[in-house]
């Protein structure tokens, strides 16, 4: 499967010179960059490891290509996601969110389901990266 | 401008003015033109059409007296109350640029005259009796300033755009969704195919229409188990977090909270009514959907019938601040290139109210206040319509990013199925945000980045190809009137 | 032939006329240069010098342009001179030509100084230089009284870290970031003499004379009419004295020094003013300074006790 969480996961991966046009755009508005990186990317895992802290009061991509490069090449195995943190007043949350790496075999998902009473069913998803064997 | 006019002018005595009999209203002190509206008070302005030969001024006291304490005579019980405070007081009256017999008339109404947290009484009393008064041929409210104190005695949204973007981990684009068609008529099993193609091939959310409640084609429980099961089925295929707005509107409160409380059982992240239920309904599942941690997405079913026509009725901007303040997190505001009504200008005055915590003043966007949100959250307002991915720069141009674009048609019409739509209009909204932010001008190369993305997406390639061409150029009839530079307040 | 050769052999043969003055006023360098001209007195040989770099630096530019292209050329430098004579000045209108000729992408200038860099316990130093690095990417870093790094006596001291981090971004970031190093002549000196690979980076020196006292003197008339005063004949008399006097005292700071005494005398100024309100104050006292508001300075006392 191909994950699809980010902005542009149904795009052709980014190139480098492409992350740096977003990484442009993000600190253009005074956003801070950070990098986080995830071997489990189930869509409720809400915190994925921080690779260092948001890189605040940047002017240009380069050094964040630098931290992506670095983080890519200590995790090539895992999803690499970059994030644009807006603090300005009534947002203060992400702006931009979109991966910049993932793994050559993406082994997805498991859809658990229980049965219960009135027809009703309880879902349960587990992520095989963490399951391990794909049924 | 005022009018000074002999007739116009309040009865200080209060012998006179509590005498039996009829006055004019701007007699009676409603008409007030060196009135300075207080920070708390509630302001409207209402566009009259007086009848013929009934004076401009007059026509606005009348207004201003029917929505606030008068009646077509005088009372003298008026006299055991506070009356000068509580007469609401039209205190300017201009005429409406480009026409001869249409007028705007500013109303401020002390903030004593309603409940707390009522938008039933506050409707009540600006669009209560006033609307079939007979002095005038039509009314229209255009615009109301909701002071902060008034702003803080309801809740807001319970999610708002922030905090549903977290909760969906989705950021920098407007999200995608979709109105299962045909509207009537599927079974909840063939209903919910739909729902699982259309979240599977790229969609974050899909959408009840405003009329599928449970019919005998479909009852309620069948279609939100159904769903449900597609729901789940596209988040684990896509790894992704999908929704599905399930319409909870029904005949009674107690059946709209049983089939809400259905869903939040079955792990539903959102739910949805129609603005038909009225607005003590959609407050009292404000605060259920806040209770729940639940979006609450409302159509805005049969808004049509008064928001329309500019001469006669409520501008829908005002009913989005109506819906800001009881707490909605999403609503339908207009596409402005889709087949339904919506200028430009207007549509993105509503997306404003909807979604920033200031508004200033903007005639060419028809904001006639200035309106502080004191930081109540955003809505998400909803595009949908007949719109299609070869119009996505032209969305993305108009109405930005924080808003849901719902391509009903668009997906479920494809030539290569469902999920091919889907992924059409996905792939269409990313290659444009990416292009926006590298800083390319959308206006001019929209179908130029659309054609390039085609390219490694057939989906897209034949959407294109079959509506490409597609465009609904109809003349507006809700427009601003307005001067280009207009008169200082 | 190599393909360099081709290539040079390529354009060479070619009779085309080359718009050098298009390119020079299409960077924007010339108003950078004119900006320095305008912000600085004197310095004439400072002035020179970025003359001559911005001519090397926009000529290459062209050469590239006709696709000459040989390695990029070194742009680290160096700014000797005493503390007041102008190096962070000239280092933002340097960061601008460097941006106007496409040298870095942004043109923005980070001063730091050790303190900045240099952490105070293990495993500190190298994240605060490395962020400092990425936030002057896309500018120049200018690094102040950059001997400070280097400190032989102290084999504990972490500054040696952060040279060796700068100098690791100086290689592998040529695109990426300017870095200039800056302080007293002799001290900078001893410092690139014990780091030779900082040294040979660095490609471009400019040395920053004393200002004259002439040039002091038309330093402090052009602040004092940016702050809206004027100076009287007794107060130019007192000036002319406090120059030559305070350059031979310690600590002397060029036209920092200069913009120092002028606020103490306005501090004066102000409170003669105060005293003397009974007698009522005309506008033209208000904006005027006075000899013995220049002459109530230390530095006149230093001459009665040291004759």
């Amino acid at each position: 499967m191909r994950l699809t969480q980010g902005t542009f996961s149904f795009l052709p991966d980014l190139s480098d010179a492409q992350i740096r046009a977003q990484v442009d755009y993000c600190l253009g508005k005074g956003w801070a960059v950070s990098v986080e990186y995830t071997t489990d990317p189930h869509p409720r895992n809400t915190y994925w490891e921080m690779y260092g802290m948001p890189l605040f009061d940047l002017r240009d991509a380069a050094g964040v290509m630098d931290v992506i490069d670095s983080c890519r090449q200590a995790y090539p195995e895992a999803y690499v996601k970059v994030n644009a943190f807006d603090a300005s007043h009534g947002w203060e949350s992400l702006r931009l969110s979109f991966l910049v790496n993932r793994p050559a075999n993406e082994p997805g998902f498991h859809l658990v389901r229980s049965e219960e009473k009135g027809r009703n069913l309880r879902y349960t998803t587990m992520s095989y990266a963490v399951t391990g064997a794909r049924s | 401008m005022g009018h000074p006019d002999e007739a116009a002018a309040t009865i200080k005595d209060a012998s006179q003015r509590y005498r039996s009999g009829v006055l004019k209203y701007a007699q009676m002190g409603y008409w007030e033109p060196d009135y300075v509206p207080a920070e708390t008070d509630v302001i409207a302005l209402f566009r009259i059409t007086p009848q013929d030969g009934v004076d401009p001024v007059e026509a606005a006291a009348a207004v201003a007296g029917e929505s606030s304490t008068a009646t077509w005579t005088v009372v003298w019980t008026d006299r055991l109350t506070a009356c000068e405070r509580y007469r609401a007081k039209a205190y300017r009256v201009d005429p409406v640029p480009g026409s001869s017999e249409q007028w705007f008339a500013y109303i401020a109404y002390d903030l004593d005259l309603f409940e707390p947290g009522s938008i039933a009484n506050l409707s009540a009393s600006i669009i209560g009796n006033v609307f079939g008064f007979k002095p005038l041929k039509a009314l229209r409210l255009e615009d109301m300033r909701i002071p902060v104190a008034y702003v803080k005695t309801f809740d807001g949204p319970a999610t708002g755009i922030v905090v549903e973007r977290e909760r969906l981990d989705k950021f920098g684009r407007p999200l995608l969704g979709a109105t299962v068609k045909p509207k009537l008529g599927l079974s909840g099993k063939n209903y919910g195919r739909v729902v699982y193609e259309a979240l599977m091939g790229g969609l974050d959310f899909t959408k009840d229409d405003e009329n599928i409640n449970s019919q005998p084609f479909m009852h309620w429980r069948d279609r939100f188990l159904y769903c449900m099961e597609a729901v789940n089925r596209a988040q684990a295929a896509t790894g992704e977090i999908k929704g599905t707005y399930l319409n909870v509107t029904a005949g009674t409160m107690e059946d709209m909270y049983e089939r809400a409380e259905f869903a939040r059982e079955l792990g539903s992240n959102i739910v949805m009514i129609d603005l038909v239920i009225g607005y003590t309904a959609i407050q009292s599942m404000a605060k259920w959907a806040r209770r729940n941690d639940m979006i609450l997405h409302l159509h805005r079913a049969g808004h049509g019938t008064y928001t329309r026509q500019k001469s006669h009725g409520v501008s829908f901007r005002v009913i989005a601040k109506w819906m800001r303040l009881a707490g909605v997190d999403h609503i339908h505001a207009g596409t402005v290139v889709g087949k339904l009504e919506g200028d430009p200008n207007t549509v993105q005055g509503f997306y404003d109210i909807l979604r920033e915590d200031h508004n200033p003043v903007d005639l060419k966007r028809g904001v006639f206040f200035e309106q502080h949100w004191a930081s109540l959250r955003k809505v998400m307002p909803v595009a949908s319509g007949g719109i299609h991915a070869g119009q996505m720069h032209q969305l993305l141009h108009y109405l930005g990013e924080d808003c849901v674009l719902q391509f009903g048609g668009g997906t479920i019409g494809h030539p290569m199925g469902i999920a091919a739509g889907a992924t059409a209009n996905r792939v269409a909204l990313e290659a444009m945000v990416l292009a926006r932010n590298e800083g390319r001008d959308l206006w001019n190369e929209g179908p130029e980045i659309l054609k390039d993305a085609a390219r490694h997406c057939p989906p897209l390639k034949a959407a294109l190809d079959v509506w490409g061409e597609v465009t609904f150029d109809y003349a507006s009839t809700d427009t601003p009137d307005y001067l280009p530079t207009p008169t200082p307040a | 032939m190599s393909e360099a050769a081709a290539r040079l052999d390529a354009a060479t043969g070619s009779s085309e006329l080359l718009d050098l003055d298009g390119l020079y006023r299409q960077s924007n360098v010339d108003t950078a240069l004119a900006a320095l001209e305008g912000e600085l007195v004197g310095l004439i040989p400072v002035k020179t010098r970025v003359r001559e770099i911005a001519a090397l630096l926009l000529v290459e530019k062209l050469r590239r342009s006709i696709g000459l292209e040989a390695d990029p050329p070194p742009l680290h430098m160096s700014f000797t001179g005493n503390p007041g004579t102008g190096k962070t000045t000239v280092a933002m209108r340097m960061a601008a030509i460097l941006h106007g000729l496409g040298y870095v992408r942004k043109g923005h200038l980070v001063a730091v100084t050790r303190d900045d860099l240099v952490g105070e316990y293990i495993g500190h130093t190298a994240p605060k230089t490395r962020e400092v690095i990425k936030r002057a990417m896309g500018g120049v870093l200018f690094i102040d009284e950059a001997y400070y790094l280097y400190r032989p006596e102290n084999e504990r001291d972490y500054g040696q870290e952060s040279i060796e981090i700068l100098l690791q971004a100086m290689e592998n970031h040529r695109d990426d970031l300017v870095v200039i190093f800056a302080g007293y002549a002799n001290r900078m000196q001893t410092f690139f003499g014990s780091n030779p690979g900082l040294a040979s980076r660095v490609a471009h020196h400019i040395d920053f004379p004393d200002y004259t006292d002439d040039e002091l003197f038309a330093i402090a008339e052009r602040l004092a009419a940016g702050m809206q005063y004027e100076l009287s004949a007794s107060a130019r008399a007192a000036l002319h004295e406090y120059i030559a006097l305070r350059r031979a005292q310690p600590n002397f700071a060029n036209a920092r020094s200069i913009r120092n005494a002028l606020d103490r005398a306005r501090l004066r100024q102000a409170n003669r003013l105060f005293a003397e309100r009974a007698a009522g104050i005309t506008r033209e006292a208000l904006v005027t300074l006075e000899g013995v508001d220049l002459r109530a300075s230390r530095v006149f006392q230093a001459r009665s006790v040291t004759p």
